[in-house]
Formats: C-alpha cells, structure tokens, sequence
C-alpha cells in the first residue's frame, strides 16, 4: 500500500510496520491479512462499520488475539472505550498498575505529574467511584500514558462520553500523544478528521484496510471548518459506499 | 432501630397470648417471664456454654473460609485440580452432615475439634463455590489491559491474579461468608448434640432430659443471637473493608 506522504518528501522514514496474517471467528473470516506502515508520531484512524473487524485488528496489534507476524506487545499500550479503573485502587495507584503488575519500583513522581498535567491533582487519592466520566477517562489516558510506549493503541477511547467532553478530551489526547505512533480505531468520522493524521477504511468480508484520506495540517483541528470539511465528507462518503 | 423492638414485643406479646389461650403447662411451652426468669438465675452457665459454642462457630468459619479460598484458588490454577476436586467437593455436599456427625465425634473426641471440623465441613463449600465464581468473573477488560502491560509473561501472571482476579472476587467472597455465617451455627449445634460435654447445644439436650423447658429456650434464644451476632460482624467488616462494593439498593 503506497499512500501520498502527507507533510514532505523528508518527513521520517516509516518507525514500524505491523503485518497481520487475517483472523476468523471459527470458519468465519472477519480480517483479511493486512499490512501498515506507522511513520514516528503518527496518528492513524482506522474507521468502519461496527462488527467489521476493527477491534480483531487493534486486538490482534495488542497480542491479546493471535496472528501478528511482527510481534509488538512489548511496546504497546492499550485504551479502551471503557475506562477500566480499577474500583478498589486510588486514582494514582490506577495510574501505576502498569508498573505494579510487572513488580517494577513505580516511578510515582511522574504519575503525580501527568495527574497533574491532566487536571486530576485534586484526585489523586480519590477511588473511581467519585470521579465523573470525562474525569475517569482522563485518568485511564494517565495511565496509558504512564506506560511510556512508542505505540498506543485506543479502541473507541471517548465514544462513551458526552459531545463536549468527548471535543475535549480529543484535544487533550492529541497534545499528550503527539510524540507517539497512535492506532485509533473509531465509528465516527468526524473525530477521525480531528485528531488523525491518516484516516483508513476496514471494510468487507472479509475486513481490509483501504487508504481514505491524509491531512497536511497538525492535529486537532475542527473537523467542521473549510479546510477539513472536505476530507470529513469524503470520509462519510467511504464509509457509505457499496464495497467492491 | 425501632422496627426490630416492635416486632420483638409483638412476638413476645403472641407467645404469652398462645401460653394463656391454651392454658399449657410450663413443661412445653414456658411463658415469657419463666423464660427471662431462666436467663437471671442461669445466666452465668448460659454465658459460659455460648462462649464455648461461639468459640466453636468463629474457629468453624476461620479454617472453613481458608479451606474454601484454598480450593477456590486450587481450582482456578489448575485445569487438573477443577477435572479432580470440582466432582469430589459437589459430591461432599451430597452427603448430610447429620450422618458424618457421629463418625466426627468418633474421630476427633467430645471436644471441640469435632464440632470445628463439622463447621468447616458446612462453611467450606459456599466459600469455595462463590469465590470460584468471583475468579472466573473477572471483567475481561481488565484482563486484557493486565495482559498488554504484562505483554502476557507469565512471570508475572501471580500479579495479576492476586492484584484483578482476586480483588475482583473479594465482593462475592464476602457474600460466600455470609451464607457461611448463617450455617455456621447449624455445624456447631449438631456436633453438640451428637457428643459433647460442653456447648449451648449439650445445653439443651441436658434440659430437655431434665425438662427444664425454660431453660431450654433461653438456651436457643441465646443460640440464635450468637448466630444473628456472627452474621452482623461477617457483614459489617465486608461492608467496611470493601468500600468500593458499592449497595446499590441502599436508601432508595
């Protein structure tokens, strides 16, 4: 697959490249192999209909499904649509699961930083169970972020939040994961144009990975303005069309 | 608070209404004041067999809940152990305790290990079939996130069970002790009665062959509120060592 380079002829060559060898459910293919080049500090979308493999394939990045023929478990983290607080541990001990599940000495300076960092330093002490959801979510981007991984893969991270928190929440995900290769999977479009620098289908039966679109201008950006309106309808249109 | 107090006096005030009504001799069924007369001139007897028989119920439930959590754990691990055990400790609760009683009291003696043994022996099953449950119901979700942190090494796979799965689990361990709580007793009294020669149970049989009725109620009232006691205690530390747990049926 051979996509336009999005920013210059200079820009970085591709840092990873992630080959998948398909997957089914029994005798049922939902992914057909795939291969993707993530260029450093990329943020690729990954967009299509709900049941269409999108998570298989985030899964399948992440090893918690097999079939990857380029093993990267040792430097992913993982986001998922639901937070996944721990409901008996601390804001910060949440933070530092990471690091306590592999019996590592946390390194609770940074935590408290990136709490910080994110609005939460008021929380650090508080169980989940106070926190409302956008504040929760903020707390599992801490944690993923306190994993210190070149890849970070989210599946639907914000699809659970409300439309104001969910803008936000974007704009602070994009300014924390700038340096790092991002794989977003996502049913909306419109949060695809806001904050990725690729937009990919995975569509059919079954699933492939089809080039949508690319962006020149940095991320966030309005998915509504001139600029973008665009290459959000042509999205919309790619999830629309009949498939070959 | 008040609500319980009511229903006791109503009970009480029903008790003395069926004594009077159906003019019954003392011998079955004394009336209240006979009852709470036993408990004044009895009590310090009453109190020494309730310690006996509480010391029976709260050792019971200990070494039963640390049996039931060993196999619970015994059954997670290993497929092995759930192909073996699992069939063995279904079976066990097929047999009544009533009919093990006396072999217990044959093997362990007229004191008090035979009555723990026969606690454990009740308290041991719901422990481990609820904890099991709690294990095998850990959200996958954080399953998943501790297997991409720990990039799945099994080396520290005991992490992980001992920080998610068995965190977890603790809620529907702390239900597994309370039912536990509740059939504690039943352990405790069958054990009195099948051999004993001390217990709130050896109570009642000594006053029923002497037909001192009275003190034969005041001995199961005493019984019964060790046995309430016990569930009180087991729910309240639940409730306050697992906060997170959160009711949410309370004050609705």
């Amino acid at each position: 697959m051979t996509l336009p380079l999005s920013s210059s002829s200079a820009s970085p060559p591709f840092a990873l490249r992630l080959k998948g060898g398909g997957f089914a459910y029994g005798d049922r293919p939902v992914l057909a192999p795939f291969a993707l080049d993530l260029r450093a500090g990329e943020t690729v979308a990954i967009l299509g209909p709900s049941g269409g493999g999108k998570s298989t394939l985030l899964k399948q990045v992440a090893g918690l499904l097999p079939g990857l023929e380029t093993p990267v478990a040792q430097s992913v983290a993982w986001m998922a649509q639901q937070d996944l607080l721990l409901p008996w541990a601390t804001i910060r001990e949440n933070v530092l699961l990471g690091a306590r599940l592999r019996g590592e000495l946390p390194d609770i300076a940074r935590a408290e930083t990136l709490l910080r960092r994110l609005g939460l330093n008021a929380w650090m002490d508080s169980y989940p169970a106070a926190l409302s959801g956008g504040m929760r979510q903020r707390a599992a981007l801490a944690r993923t972020l306190m994993e210190d991984r070149p890849l970070v893969l989210m599946d639907e991270p914000f699809s659970a939040l409300d439309a104001i928190t969910r803008a936000s929440m974007q704009d602070l995900a994009c300014e924390m994961l700038r340096d790092r290769m991002v794989l977003l999977v996502t049913h909306d479009p419109a949060e695809a144009c806001r904050i990725a620098d690729r937009v990919l289908l995975l569509a059919g039966h079954p699933a492939r990975l089809l080039p949508v679109t690319d962006f020149t201008t940095p991320a966030p950006r309005d998915p509504l303005s001139p600029a973008v309106l665009p290459a959000l309808r042509a999205v919309h249109a790619a999830l629309q069309e009949p498939l070959p | 608070m008040m609500r319980p107090l009511v229903t006791l006096l109503g009970l009480v005030l029903l008790w003395q209404l069926i004594v009077t009504l159906f003019a019954l001799p003392p011998y079955i069924l004394p009336p209240p004041y006979a009852v709470a007369l036993a408990f004044i001139q009895r009590g310090d007897v009453l109190l020494t067999e309730a310690a006996v028989t509480l010391a029976e119920m709260l050792l019971g439930l200990l070494f039963g809940a640390l049996l039931g959590a060993m196999a619970a754990l015994g059954l997670l691990a290993s497929n092995t152990a759930r192909r073996w055990l699992l069939p063995v400790i279904v079976a066990s609760q097929a047999i009544p305790v009533f009919a093990l009683a006396p072999l217990l009291v044959l093997w362990f003696g007229y004191g008090m290990a035979s009555k723990i043994v026969m606690a454990m022996l009740i308290i041991f099953f719901p422990v481990a079939a609820t904890l099991y449950d709690g294990l095998r119901r850990t959200e996958t979700g954080w399953l998943d996130l501790a297997q991409v942190m720990t990039a799945n090494d099994p080396r520290h796979r005991h992490r992980v069970l001992l920080r998610i799965r068995l965190m977890a689990a603790l809620p529907a361990f702390a239900s597994g002790l309370k039912i536990a709580a509740a059939v504690a007793p039943i352990g405790a009294v069958i054990g009195e009665w099948v051999g004993a020669s001390a217990g709130l149970g050896f109570l009642m049989l000594q006053a029923n062959a002497r037909v001192q009725t009275d003190l034969m109620f005041a001995a199961l009232i005493t019984l019964a509120l060790c046995a309430v006691a016990l569930y009180a205690a087991v729910d309240f530390l639940s409730r306050r060592l697992l906060p997170w747990q959160a009711d949410s049926h309370v004050s609705k």
